[in-house]
């Protein structure tokens, strides 16, 4: 008898606890991330020599089409055409590699922006959502504050601008404001932003908003490089960082448990000449918990059960969306103190000469007064 | 065992029961609902037409006729062929035609004769609107937006600087009566690129995708590797039947490829679907009605100079661009076309043949020098022997290139010809672009020269594109004309007849209506130095600052008598005799 109460006891804990799982469920599916994935991905450079940065925008499409963005959360800016180049001696092709495996271009690819449309104007336009009502969906970024964005640019660089088409630049902190309003209208839930140019870290130096994760091929003072050239094609085929990034992706697949911190392993210095950089001191979550399918891929959150969850009973706690983010800690929160260094070579060099202009011309008597 | 008794009109639904495990009895109950289904009809056929070059031009043709009515308040919900984008815009934008074209590469009408469809290199879009639009130019801009969404193109950059309304070409091809030319609105666009991006929308819109049917040949690496490509989509309203009593919607989808013959490596006169396509047929579309092969085997009908295999007894005779020529018919609806291998790979092997002279074609060219003026010229050529025919021209010249109108000459044998009606339009600065048309009469085998002298504009800095020294271009011209048959035409337009030779509305017995288009042109405009700006800036602040600074000190710099400083060894012993406290040197 005694064993039958045990049982029956047991039998009762089990039950509470699954009813309690079953209570706790709608309460974890309310409070995870996000629901929906966009991209972005813009190619800012014009003419046949610059193959490669359109060939680096397309291997990260084709890995994120894959990975299960769909083309309407797709926009693509490609600055000028490659595929149906006249000087292309393949037509309706993109390679990333001069084995010709791999046709990035395919054949199902939608570009949304392309030729002079791709302007700063426009890609900022996108960003925060101010465009003129006739502007078709396929061209918008209709992003919620639940969904994770991925944002990624590849073109010539400097330090604190990426270069459009050879007649316009942005500005780092024309980025960094786009981001903030962003933010304000509540547009994204994460953003990742990627950048492979020269110099991309300078890139991601003024970013203030809060859930902003950034990568760059390159740090400041370094150019980033590319990888190899095909000489049937006759230019070089794609970036290094792209490269390495593209190999890294094709081994990712939609239920891949691999995080963010294996993506900032990425191209070492040993294979990309250039050293990667990272920003993660904006982003709320711990950078081993983002899973790459967060950004590249469409993984929704689908649970399915065999019981019936009853919503009727009123939730702990209210989650509204806009509370569920510690907003008023993110804001006042202090900037980053930043390590002193000795001042460089330059400023040195420029104090001693202004002090020994001052002394030239005022003379040496004047030192008494000094010191 | 499926029975089923369907009345035509109404909805029939059926229901399976399964009685046992191996016998599955299908009961089909028909059930009349209040509104009847409107017909839809899908057909598509391919043309292929040898060149005498060697070259081989394919032409693809999707047609979808649909028994519905857009207009008049009507609210359509249910599309079945018809592709529910078009549909939307067709009743959004009180759209009565719908023209639109992505060509890349120029027809040589020399070397290949008269195209099907023709088309001018880039985009052209051109609109019959409904007569119950009020503002034509809002929603002109508003249509040109919506389709570059749907087809991936650039066309927002359609805008009052590049559209025209041509008073007497583009006369709608559907039925209508409204020829008010305020609701026709025509614009291109030379530069644009067609790729597998056009394409891809483009193929989304048919009936089985890519997936069945002719359409998948549509291979975008052969598509592109070809010396010409153009694909076009065709909106307009046609009569169903003689008396005109019943109107339908018709969508076209075309495409026309012209295979370069040393492209794929081997210069013999044979090609295959294969070798074209890279892909070879299967099945037709489930859904057509119609899917068939024709190939233009006029010039030998007997076989002994050309050859086509699979062998087929089908033939069928058509009367198209003024001839009456063979073709040789494959019914992909019939399963015995594909014979035991259950796939299609027709092989076409001909020795090289003569070519009929067009009987109109024309060129432009930009004559002069320099950067300031420049002269366009437009020639058209009648090769009749004895006809002489008057042809439309349309011109439209973007209004950086200022055209001197009183220059305007038309000459036809070394004579004056003067034009018997001219519409011109004068351009506007950065609002719209010259229009010029004008009826010649071109007399038999002749060469007519049309000239104008017109002189550049300089652009602001900003109005430039990024890459301003390639040049600028300007849309081809357009020359429409009836040209004279040599065999008696069909008039009867409701009467089944292959695609190809039904686009067309056939009015006289005659003569058939045919459209020519020039080459575009590309000007180079006066390009400033971009790099000025940044040079003029460092010039003037070094000179503001050398100038001015030479010029503060001089002012109030104050000069004093100085001794000369002494030598260091002087110097050292002054320091010296000041410890000892001693007067210096």
């Amino acid at each position: 008898m005694l064993a039958i109460f045990a049982v029956q006891l047991t039998l009762a804990v089990l039950v509470t606890s699954v009813f309690a799982c079953i209570q706790y469920r709608p309460l974890l599916f309310f409070s995870s991330g996000h629901t929906n994935n966009w991209a972005v991905l813009v190619c800012t450079s014009r003419f046949w020599f610059n193959y490669r940065h359109v060939a680096n925008t397309l291997s990260v499409y084709r890995s994120v089409k894959r990975l299960g963005i769909p083309d309407s959360h797709i926009v693509l800016m490609l600055a000028d055409d490659m595929a149906c180049n006249h000087r292309n001696p393949k037509p309706a092709t993109v390679f990333s590699h001069k084995n010709m495996e791999l046709n990035v271009y395919g054949d199902d690819v939608e570009v949304d922006y392309r030729g002079y449309e791709v302007t700063v104007e426009n890609f900022l336009r996108v960003l925060t959502g101010r465009l003129p009502p006739s502007t078709p969906r396929s061209k918008r970024l209709l992003s919620d504050d639940r969904s994770n964005i991925l944002i990624y640019l590849t073109g010539h660089g400097g330090n604190g601008f990426l270069k459009f088409q050879d007649s316009e630049e942005i500005s780092n902190v024309e980025l960094a404001d786009a981001f903030e309003q962003m933010w304000q209208k509540r547009r994204y839930n994460e953003l990742l932003f990627i950048i492979d140019t020269c110099q991309g870290a300078s890139m991601y130096e003024r970013f203030y908003s809060p859930n902003l994760m950034a990568l760059a091929s390159s740090q400041v003072g370094e150019d980033s490089l590319s990888h190899q050239p095909d000489l049937a094609i006759g230019v070089h085929l794609m970036d290094r960082y792209t490269f390495y990034l593209l190999e890294f992706l094709e081994d990712i697949h939609p239920s891949s448990k691999a995080n963010m911190n294996d993506l900032f392993k990425v191209c070492p210095k040993s294979q990309c000449v250039s050293t990667p950089g990272h920003r993660t001191d904006l982003f709320l979550r711990d950078p081993g918990s983002a899973l790459i399918t967060d950004f590249f891929g469409s993984v929704r959150k689908v649970e399915i059960t065999m019981e019936t969850i009853n919503l009727t009973e009123p939730i702990q706690q209210t989650y509204s969306y806009v509370d569920q983010l510690p907003v008023s800690e993110i804001i006042h929160q202090k900037p980053k103190q930043k390590d002193w260094h000795p001042p460089d070579g330059f400023i040195l060099g420029l104090w001693t000469l202004i002090l020994l202009v001052f002394f030239k011309t005022y003379g040496m008597k004047h030192l008494k007064h000094i010191f | 065992v499926c029975v089923r008794v369907c009345v035509r009109v109404c909805v029939c639904a059926c229901v399976c029961v399964c009685a046992c495990v191996c016998v599955c009895v299908c009961v089909c109950v028909c059930v009349c609902s209040s509104v009847p289904q409107p017909k839809d009809d899908f057909q598509e056929e391919l043309v292929i037409r040898p060149l005498h070059s060697g070259d081989i031009y394919a032409s693809f043709q999707f047609r979808t006729l649909w028994e519905t009515d857009f207009m008049r308040g009507n609210k359509v919900s249910h599309y079945r062929l018809f592709p529910k984008s078009l549909g939307q815009v067709i009743s959004k934008f009180s759209v009565r035609e719908l023209h639109i074209s992505f060509t890349q590469g120029y027809w040589r009408t020399m070397q290949w004769g008269q195209p099907f469809l023709p088309s001018p290199p880039g985009a052209e879009l051109w609109v019959w609107f409904q007569d119950s639009v009020t503002d034509v130019d809002g929603t002109w801009k508003e249509l040109t937006n919506v389709l570059s969404g749907i087809f991936c193109a650039s066309l927002n950059f359609i805008d009052s600087t590049n559209t025209v309304q041509p008073s007497a070409s583009f006369k709608p091809l559907g039925i209508g009566n409204v020829t008010d030319h305020r609701f026709l609105r025509y614009a291109t666009l030379p530069r644009e690129i067609v790729c597998t991006e056009n394409l891809t929308p483009w193929k989304k819109l048919l009936p089985c995708g890519s997936k069945a049917g002719l359409a998948v040949l549509l291979k975008s690496e052969k598509l592109f590797h070809s010396s010409f490509h153009s694909q076009a989509v065709h909106i307009r309203p046609v009569c169903q039947d003689w008396q005109c009593k019943t109107t339908s919607w018709e969508l076209r989808q075309t495409l026309n490829v012209v295979f370069d013959l040393h492209t794929p490596g081997q210069g013999k006169l044979e090609w295959s679907l294969f070798k074209m396509f890279s892909r070879t047929l299967t099945e037709a579309c489930p859904l057509a009605s119609s899917s068939k092969i024709y190939i233009d085997i006029t010039d030998d009908p007997q076989g002994e100079q050309f050859e086509v295999s699979p062998a087929t007894h089908l033939l069928s005779q058509a009367m198209v661009l003024g001839d009456r020529r063979t073709f040789s018919v494959y019914d992909l609806t019939q399963q015995i076309t594909f014979g035991t291998v259950r796939s299609l790979n027709l092989l076409i092997r001909w020795k090289s043949r003569d070519m009929l002279r067009p009987l109109l074609h024309a060129e432009r060219y930009v004559a002069g020098y320099g950067l300031q003026t420049g002269e366009i010229h437009t020639l058209m050529y009648n090769n009749h022997p004895y006809r002489s025919f008057p042809v439309l021209l349309l011109d439209s010249v973007p209004w950086y290139l200022r055209l001197y109108i009183h220059t305007l000459t038309v000459t036809s044998k070394g004579k004056d010809n003067k034009p018997s009606y001219i519409h011109y339009q004068p351009s506007k600065d950065r609002v719209r672009p010259h229009l010029l048309e004008m009826l010649v009469q071109l007399p038999p085998n002749s060469v007519t020269e049309v000239t104008v002298q017109f002189e550049r504009a300089l652009l602001k800095w900003t109005e430039y594109t990024p890459d301003p020294n390639h040049g600028f271009y300007v849309g081809s011209s357009v020359i429409s004309s009836l040209v004279p048959s040599i065999v008696a035409m069909d008039t009867n337009s409701t009467r089944e007849q292959p695609l190809f030779s039904s686009f067309f509305p056939c009015k006289e017995e005659s003569s058939y209506f045919m459209r020519v288009y020039t080459e575009p042109l590309l000007v180079n405009l006066p390009t400033p130095d971009f790099s000025m700006p940044y040079n003029v800036i460092c010039l003037t602040c070094t000179v503001v600052a050398v100038g001015y600074g030479s010029l503060y000190n001089l002012l109030t710099r104050s000069f004093q008598i100085e001794e000369p400083s002494p030598g260091l060894a002087k110097r050292i012993a002054n320091i010296i005799r000041k410890m000892r406290g001693v007067p210096p040197l």
